[in-house]
């Protein structure tokens, strides 16, 4: 039986860090699932699902790895997880959320959601504006069995008054 | 009446260009498009189809958003025949699933409203002002018959609207 491991990788960030981590992994036999990277204050970071053949073991992974984490300097994490094709989940809520920079903006905004039941599914955020007036900016994605006027309701009441959070609903179209 | 087999991903045949329907008194055309329809309402809800997802590359559509959740606007049931798109205005995002591509959704930047020329199954030119999910429909269906799937034009989710949606050329010299 494949066993499947999320791989998280963190450090400067450089051209050809993912050319290299996947011929690596590919070399070994490897294959890739579902994957994100992104660049977090200029960091570079990714998270893999890796699918290794039976024989290859997560020591393997790390050798396989070894040197092309050094040659890039950076932190790599290694755990097994589930893994399969799986049902995506859709979001049918999006929330929009920007302010003035402060501590406590996610926290009072995610436990505001929470309360109501709802998934997150998807969250990134952002810091924009100037250096003396910095904007933070979010953008979640999930579910709820809860009206987008219920929700709405529900993070009003919590968020502190110079934030603006919208909810709206996500209105999927098959074709 | 039939129900048709959905071409799904990676079958290239999707990406092939459908032709325009020149006869339309063609008795197969018009049990084709019976059975476009059958097969639209036979797997999960679909507002529309398009003829090449089930292999007949023919200039033919059929978009239905009388039905969603929300109540929006929109002109009913249309079986649109090599329809056309002559003005549009305005862009926004939307999320996006398709018949050919299960288990995945995606944001799409469409226009928001369009105006749209096309036939009817039995050949009368039929025009419509279109807007929001109803024009987003139809923009996705014509994608069809240009073998262009939803995920040749899906952003990244970290795409917003927060976004300028202006790019304006010029801005202060240093």
């Amino acid at each position: 039986m494949n066993n499947w491991y999320m791989l998280t990788l963190v450090g400067e960030d450089s051209p050809g860090i993912v050319a290299k981590v996947t011929t690596a992994l590919f070399n070994k036999g490897l294959a890739l699932g579902e994957t994100s990277m992104i660049r977090l204050g200029g960091n570079f970071t990714i998270m893999m699902m890796v699918n290794s053949p039976e024989d290859v073991s997560s020591e393997d992974i790390d050798q396989v790895l070894g040197p092309v984490i050094d040659s890039l300097d950076l932190c790599m994490h290694l755990d097994p997880i589930e893994g399969h094709l799986h049902k995506h989940v859709v979001p049918n809520i999006t929330v929009r959320v920007n302010g003035a920079d402060k501590a406590g903006i996610v926290s009072s905004v995610t436990n505001a959601l929470s309360e109501t039941g709802f998934n997150i599914l998807d969250l990134t955020s952002d810091v924009a504006g100037k250096d003396d007036n910095p904007v933070y900016i979010m953008m979640i994605e999930g579910y709820s069995d809860k009206s987008y006027e219920e929700l709405q309701q529900a993070v009003d009441k919590a968020v502190m008054p110079d934030v603006d959070v919208t909810v709206s609903p996500v209105e999927m179209m098959v074709g | 009446m039939a129900i048709l087999e959905i071409l799904h991903l990676p079958d290239p045949k999707l990406k092939q260009i459908s032709a325009p329907v020149e006869d339309f008194d063609d008795p197969q055309l018009q049990q084709f498009i019976d059975d476009l329809e059958e097969t639209r309402q036979d797997g999960p809800a679909a507002v529309g189809i398009a003829a090449p997802q089930v292999g007949v590359f023919k200039r033919v559509v059929i978009v239905d958003c009388s039905n969603t959740r929300k109540p929006i606007p929109n002109h009913g049931h249309m079986i649109l025949v090599n329809p056309e798109i002559t003005k549009w205005d305005e862009f926004e995002m939307g999320r996006e699933g398709c018949l050919s591509v299960p288990d995945y959704t995606g944001n799409v930047i469409r226009a928001k409203t369009i105006h749209l020329k096309a036939f009817d199954r039995h050949g009368n030119p039929v025009e419509y002002d279109m807007e929001d999910y109803e024009a987003r429909a139809v923009q996705h269906e014509i994608d069809h018959l240009d073998g262009i799937l939803f995920i040749d034009r899906v952003v990244s989710r970290r795409t917003d609207l927060f976004q300028r949606k202006v790019y304006q050329k010029g801005g202060k010299k240093n």
